[in-house]
């Protein structure tokens, strides 16, 4: 006879779901998951009864309604007779200008800044850290109105290029006009444009870089395939080096491939430079940069090229002393040190943090209204709400658009960043 | 079992939210002041003063209502609005009364489900230039660049007028009346266009209004007047009947001078309707007997708020013109209190 027994079966008690380390991680998440799901029900649910008590329905049908409003700055042909959707469009285009100017411009401006900050040269590392710490620590809409104010009231009017003897006149051989509007620059127009136009001036209505697609379209194709040619040339030049120890002149041939090509495309199409000229009101021809496009993308760029210069300034500090005293050994002069060794190395600290600055800046370009600039929280997210009446869709689509915007721009870094990064073997 | 009844709980809590938010009477009168919804600042029709106090034609609507409902007409909480945020500020319950110069339209009575209670101001849109332009006529202006202010009917008219005349502009959004006038002066646009009385208001702020001319032409039909949310018709009916009662107050007579000694009972039996001497009307919408005489007492009828605060004797210098009474040829009529 055995005196052995099973050992006493746990009866499950519900106060295990508590004290019990076995349960209690699965009963907060459940918890959590619960008042979750209710929080989101109760915000769906009051939107669609506060909609249905407003007697408003969810539709995104007013996107093919005529919009009935004009938009000053267009990439693509656009007027007031065109849908809702076509006006966010064009807003939409006119953020992605302004981001994509505002990114490079920020770059540049940080990469050079960072740089100069770690200069030994006292006068000029201090000037960068006033101009950091100037810029970072104001906000973006203070800069964004002040250099607009500084532009629109601190530059002459077209009114006063006018006249015998003009308050103002034009800069660079008379093709530049800089007026308190805007900056007029000259623009090539085609006589014997492909689009079948033969107008040196844009067709009416039409923005100036629509109406000349086709010829601006040939012309790059040109170029790249220049570009390929000349690469293959110094290929060849590069495997007769290494076979005979000399190599060809490349210099010549490179410019010819470059230019003949280009030169006669051009000649065929009939460029010619149009310069901005004084017509009734305002100057006529050319490409007209306006002063809120100008202040935005200036304000932008220098708000977030001051975040850069800081990462920056960190990447390269973050590089080890010696990688720089192997350099100098090397008999590497202090300029190919940065640009060779450095800088390379430095970019895997520093772009993981520029991907938030690009983010930033594409996301603070919703502060254009401030000054007018005709982006997609303007057209899409004013203008046409206020018109119709669809807030939660308008808002919703715009987030919907700020959103997917940002996820590709830190997809794209993040491949970037991936193969710049430390490989580990 | 547990989830649906948090559920249900919600559900509850959020009808009952809902059958407050239809009564916006019962609210103001809870708060104890009148949530006013009116422009950043156009001198005459609503801007604050030397001391910070709110004055203007359509701040006066606002100030009568509160006298009617509050019997105070200080009791107003005013909520500035630029045409972009007037709308949502009214729709999102922020603002119980809009009063901010707002074109009465049919897509936004309908569409955007709101409830003009009646007509301030009968307006049209037109253009003021710099007198040196020597602009004589808005179809002059083909090329010119015009200041707009953003999320207004102006904009939509702007557009429809330089199509229908097959003439250009460039037009620069902006979004509240004085960055217009900042813009207009630094000479970032050559017109500025928005509502004429606006443009007048306007100008009378410029520091040399001859320096600038408005020009003859009106494009289009803007009757301005305070709009309340669709869907609370108690509310609606007491924010038309206090402006048709400033309105009637003025055909009748009735002035801030005389309404204490008219008050005391008349042989007109319409005045001693609206003052309440006689009859129930005010019961009928919910409020007592001296509601109308309060609205008017606030600061005087129709008429004389005119007077006081855009009419010729003000720099702003309005004519009466369509907004005179009917009786004296003008449109302004209000329905008969009985």
């Amino acid at each position: 006879m055995t005196t052995l027994t099973d050992p006493p079966k746990d009866r499950f008690r519900f106060s295990q779901l508590i004290y019990d380390t076995r349960y209690r991680s699965i009963t907060i998440q459940v918890v959590a998951l619960v008042l979750i799901v209710a929080a989101l029900t109760w915000l769906v649910n009051n939107t669609v009864e506060n909609l249905e008590e407003s007697g408003k329905t969810f539709s995104f049908a007013f996107l093919g309604q005529p919009a009935g409003y004009d938009i000053n700055q267009m990439l693509i042909e656009y007027d007031n007779q065109m849908s809702h959707g076509r006006a966010a469009l064009v807003g939409i285009l006119n953020t992605l200008l302004v981001a994509f100017l505002g990114c490079v411009a920020a770059t540049i401006i940080g990469v050079f800044v960072g740089v100069l900050r770690l200069s030994k040269n006292w006068v000029i590392s201090r000037l960068m850290a006033v101009y950091v710490e100037g810029f970072r620590n104001i906000p973006l809409l203070l800069w964004i109105v002040l250099i607009f104010a500084f532009l629109s009231e601190g530059l002459p009017q077209p009114r006063d290029f006018r006249g015998e003897d003009p308050a103002a006149s034009m800069s660079v051989f008379d093709s530049v006009a800089i007026t308190g509007r805007g900056t007029y620059i000259p623009r090539v127009g085609f006589t014997n444009s492909l689009s079948g136009n033969e107008a040196v001036a844009p067709q009416e209505g039409m923005p100036p870089l629509a109406s000349g697609l086709v010829d601006w379209l040939v012309i790059i194709g040109v170029v790249i395939a220049s570009i390929i040619a000349m690469r293959y040339v110094s290929a060849r030049a590069n495997r007769i080096q290494q076979a005979t120890g000399e190599r060809p002149n490349t210099l010549w041939p490179n410019v010819a491939i470059f230019f003949v090509p280009l030169g006669i495309v051009l000649l065929l199409l009939g460029a010619t430079i149009s310069q901005p000229y004084l017509r009734g009101f305002n100057f006529t021809e050319g490409i007209f940069l306006r002063n809120s496009l100008i202040a935005l993308w200036l304000a932008l760029s220098l708000y977030t090229g001051a975040f850069i210069a800081e990462i920056v300034r960190a990447g390269i500090l973050a590089v080890s002393k010696g990688q720089s005293e192997a350099a100098f050994a090397l008999g590497l002069r202090p300029n190919r040190t940065m640009n060779l060794v450095i800088l390379p190395q430095a970019m895997r600290v520093i772009v993981p943090p520029l991907i938030s600055q690009y983010l930033n800046l594409t996301k603070n370009s919703s502060l254009a209204i401030a000054v007018g600039y005709m982006d997609v929280r303007a057209t899409l997210g004013g203008i046409t709400i206020n018109q119709t009446g669809r807030e939660l869709e308008g808002m919703l689509l715009l987030g919907g658009f700020y959103l997917s915007l940002s996820l590709i721009i830190s997809a794209v870094m993040n491949y970037y960043n991936n193969r710049t990064k430390l490989m580990e073997r | 079992m547990k989830k649906s009844v948090f559920l249900g709980a919600l559900t509850v809590a959020g009808l009952a939210a809902g059958a407050a938010a239809a009564g916006t009477l019962d609210d103001v009168k809870a708060r104890g002041t009148l949530n006013c919804g009116v422009s950043t600042g156009l001198a005459g029709f609503s801007t604050p003063d030397a001391n910070g106090e709110w004055q203007g034609f359509d701040v006066a609507v606002c100030r009568a209502v509160a006298a009617a409902v509050l019997d105070d007409p200080m009791a107003v909480e005013f909520v500035p609005t630029t045409g972009q945020t007037r709308f949502t500020a009214l729709a999102s319950g922020e603002i119980d009364l809009l009063a901010r110069n707002t074109t009465w339209t049919f897509s936004r009575d309908n569409d955007l489900k709101f409830e003009f209670v009646g007509v301030n101001y009968y307006d049209g849109q037109g253009f003021m230039a710099p007198r040196e332009l020597g602009v004589s006529s808005a179809k002059d202006l083909d090329g010119a660049t015009v200041c707009i202010q953003t999320g207004t009917t102006t904009e939509l008219n702007l557009a429809d007028f330089f199509r229908s005349n097959n003439i250009s502009y460039e037009p620069v959004p902006i979004e509240t009346n004085a960055e217009a006038q900042q813009q207009y002066l630094a000479g970032a646009c050559d017109v500025y266009t928005t509502d004429a009385s606006g443009l007048a208001a306007t100008r009378a702020t410029f520091e040399n209004p001859g320096d600038h001319v408005l020009l003859p032409e009106i494009i289009s039909k803007e009757p301005l007047g305070p709009l309340v949310r669709h869907g609370d018709n108690e509310w609606g009916d007491i924010a038309r009947w206090t402006l048709n009662a400033l309105i009637a107050a003025e055909e009748l007579g009735i002035t801030s001078a005389n309404i204490e000694e008219l008050s005391a009972g008349t042989d007109n039996p319409e005045i001693n309707r609206l003052l309440g001497t006689e009859g129930e009307l005010g019961a009928m919408i919910g409020l007592d007997s001296d509601w109308a005489k309060r609205a008017i007492m606030a600061g005087g009828n129709y008429g004389e708020l005119f007077e006081k605060n855009i009419g010729e004797s003000t720099p702003i210098g309005l004519a009466r013109g369509l907004n005179a009474q009917w009786t004296d040829g003008g449109l302004i009529y209000a329905p008969p209190f009985r």
